[in-house]
């Protein structure tokens, strides 16, 4: 097991330190110069602001360097705010980011477990056809399109909650559905098949022979069982989540990682878009080895053998 | 040698046509492929999906004709009209009409979704194939690396290879299918990997089959099923990307238009109560999703009845 959890880190190690490879590569082809769209300035203060961004250094020593300040959870300076830097803007947006993406991820698992449940029971009936179409909806319509819809009909014609912005929790409410229809939709389909599985075996029909609570079956005996599937998916759902998140945020305007990135690529502001996407990327990562790392607890019958397949 | 069987002249008749039908094969072979469309005509929502896919085709090619409009047109004179006789979808906020400008739309978004799925078919089957015939240290790094590069979130990385590319359809398709191509690569990489070990094949390699015959005749009809439901929900990830994309400002430049884009331009203009200009991409766009979901769905379960719930 312990094994197991090392190479899983220094696993992730690599990849984290692929990601930030790659996106300085990424940023380093952009043609032109991040200073070229300032207008005319003396030569002098253009030769200092290259070399106060290293950017007369050659290529192999900025690498260097960037790696080194990553190192040191140092995302350098925005630059077109002249007194945040990438670290300031992150740590006022993350913990918006992360309440929004809480809320959505709690309200996605627990209305996608309920649904894929209710729909796998009552299969083939009125039950089952209304979550299916829910489903299919949320994996249908892509999150700014319901987000648009929502602040039309919810928020401009009933007045019912707020257009945009980030202060009450009835701030957060739409917000909220936009991010978590589509983990939901996948969750309750990956639920219904998963629990239809598990009702058909045996020992599920033992137990309801025994005479033992229907619910109580369908607790102990269903849910435990089908549950396994949708936990191996939940770091694909908080990917998700996470890219669904720069969309929503910036139609509400919710102040967080997701706003900051698309406000990044609008301005051009290089450290802030590379800043975020390792940032998202070390999280994701993170979550992704600790949902790999839970599965093995969760489910006692999977054998770590160390190699993964 | 005592009781010698009688052979008599009678015995030796020649077999008459009735006979003979006992060899016949009484009811037409069904081959797999015709079988799995025996079983997906019977999902009706399946089929109701397929249809939808042909009238949107039809539409994407013949649409942008009919009402005499064309797309970059503008009138404003009739801008902000809604939905009548003359203009069916209405215009929009630069007297455009959007029944043209929508099909038109339609073509571009089909056209990326298309290409793009092609192209990771394409890098997919090769890349996968190569990885899984060579085996061994070769398969481990291209494994590997694959991994790595999954592990960034898709729309992360399409969104920041369209920071470095130019603005238009190609660039989109490249950004898409840059990290697109991979879930393709270990589909087809583990299907080899399963039918290298099959029976028939090695039953095929002891009797000296040519590999082009093992590959027409037992690799690639078997591998067909799981990729060709793999490309049908490629292209509405790529959709959708597309139209986030368009959403954010990083994808088709205007006049062209795309379902994206026009989403994104009548976003201001449902505060003022033009909601039609965006209730007619959205919708479009759901649709389209919705088709290729429920189509992709019907065909895995046609192609692999063991898994229909």
């Amino acid at each position: 097991m312990l094994k197991f959890i090392v190479k899983r880190i220094l696993w992730a190690l690599v990849t984290i330190w692929a990601i930030i490879s790659i996106t300085f590569i990424i940023m380093h082809s952009i043609p032109g110069d991040p200073f070229a769209r300032e207008g005319s300035m003396p030569e002098a203060v253009y030769q200092n602001l290259r070399s106060f961004y290293n950017l007369d250094e050659p290529l192999y020593v900025q690498y260097g360097l960037y790696l080194k300040q990553i190192a040191q959870f140092d995302f350098g300076p925005s630059l077109k705010s002249n007194t945040l830097t990438v670290n300031d803007y992150i740590a006022n947006g993350f913990p918006v980011s992360l309440q929004l993406g809480a809320q959505a991820l709690i309200l996605a698992v627990c209305l996608g477990l309920i649904l894929g449940v209710i729909a796998a029971v009552n299969r083939n009936k009125w039950p089952d056809y209304f979550a299916m179409v829910l489903a299919i909806i949320g994996i249908s319509v892509p999150s700014f399109i319901l987000a648009t819809f929502l602040i039309n009909f919810l928020a401009v014609e009933w007045r019912l909650f707020p257009v945009a912005t980030w202060q009450t929790m009835k701030h957060t409410v739409l917000p909220t559905i936009s991010l978590a229809m589509l983990p939901m939709a996948y969750i309750a389909r990956l639920m219904r098949s998963s629990m239809l599985e598990v009702l058909n075996q045996d020992y599920m029909i033992t137990a309801k022979s025994k005479g033992l609570n229907k619910g109580f079956i369908l607790i102990k005996y269903g849910l435990r069982n089908a549950i396994l599937p949708v936990v191996t998916v939940l770091g694909i759902i908080t990917a998700n989540l996470v890219t669904g998140s720069f969309i929503v945020e910036h139609i509400f305007g919710v102040p967080g990682i997701g706003e900051l990135f698309v406000k990044g690529i609008f301005n051009r502001d290089y450290p802030v878009i590379l800043g975020s996407t390792i940032f998202y990327s070390i999280i994701l990562i993170f979550l992704i080895l600790i949902v790999d790392i839970a599965y093995t607890w969760i489910d006692p019958r999977i054998k770590v053998t160390g190699e993964s397949k | 040698m005592a009781n010698k069987i009688q052979l008599t002249e009678d015995l030796f008749t020649p077999v008459t046509d009735n006979f003979k039908d006992a060899e016949k094969i009484a009811r037409p072979s069904v081959s797999y492929w015709r079988d799995t469309w025996r079983r997906l005509k019977e999902n009706k929502l399946a089929m109701f999906g397929l249809v939808l896919i042909i009238i949107l085709a039809i539409m994407a090619i013949i649409g942008p004709y009919i009402s005499g409009y064309s797309y970059f047109e503008q009138d404003f004179t009739r801008k902000n009209l809604r939905p009548n006789a003359e203009h069916w979808f209405g215009t929009d906020t630069s007297g455009r009409d959007l029944f043209t400008r929508a099909w038109y739309g339609a073509r571009i978004s089909l056209f990326i979704g298309l290409m793009a799925a092609t192209i990771d078919f394409v890098i997919g089957i090769i890349y996968g194939g190569v990885s899984a015939i060579r085996g061994g240290r070769i398969d481990n790094f291209m494994m590997r690396l694959a991994e790595v590069l999954f592990s960034i979130p898709y729309l992360l990385m399409v969104i920041l290879m369209m920071i470095v590319l130019e603005r238009g359809i190609w660039p989109i398709i490249i950004a898409m299918t840059i990290t697109g191509w991979i879930p393709m690569a270990r589909l087809v990489r583990g299907q080899v990997l399963q039918l290298k070990e099959l029976d028939y094949v090695h039953a095929a390699n002891a009797m000296g089959a040519p590999t082009s015959w093992k590959l027409r005749k037992h690799m690639i009809p078997n591998t067909m099923g799981p990729i060709l439901v793999n490309i049908t929900l490629t292209v509405p990830t790529a959709i959708f990307a597309e139209a986030t994309l368009s959403f954010l400002g990083l994808g088709i430049p205007a006049p062209q238009a795309s379902w994206g884009t026009m989403a994104s331009d009548s976003l201001s203009s449902i505060l003022v109560g033009n909601f039609y200009q965006l209730a007619i991409p959205a919708l479009l766009i759901s649709i389209t999703m919705f088709a290729f979901n429920v189509f992709g769905d019907g065909l895995r379960d046609a192609l692999d009845p063991k898994l229909r719930n």
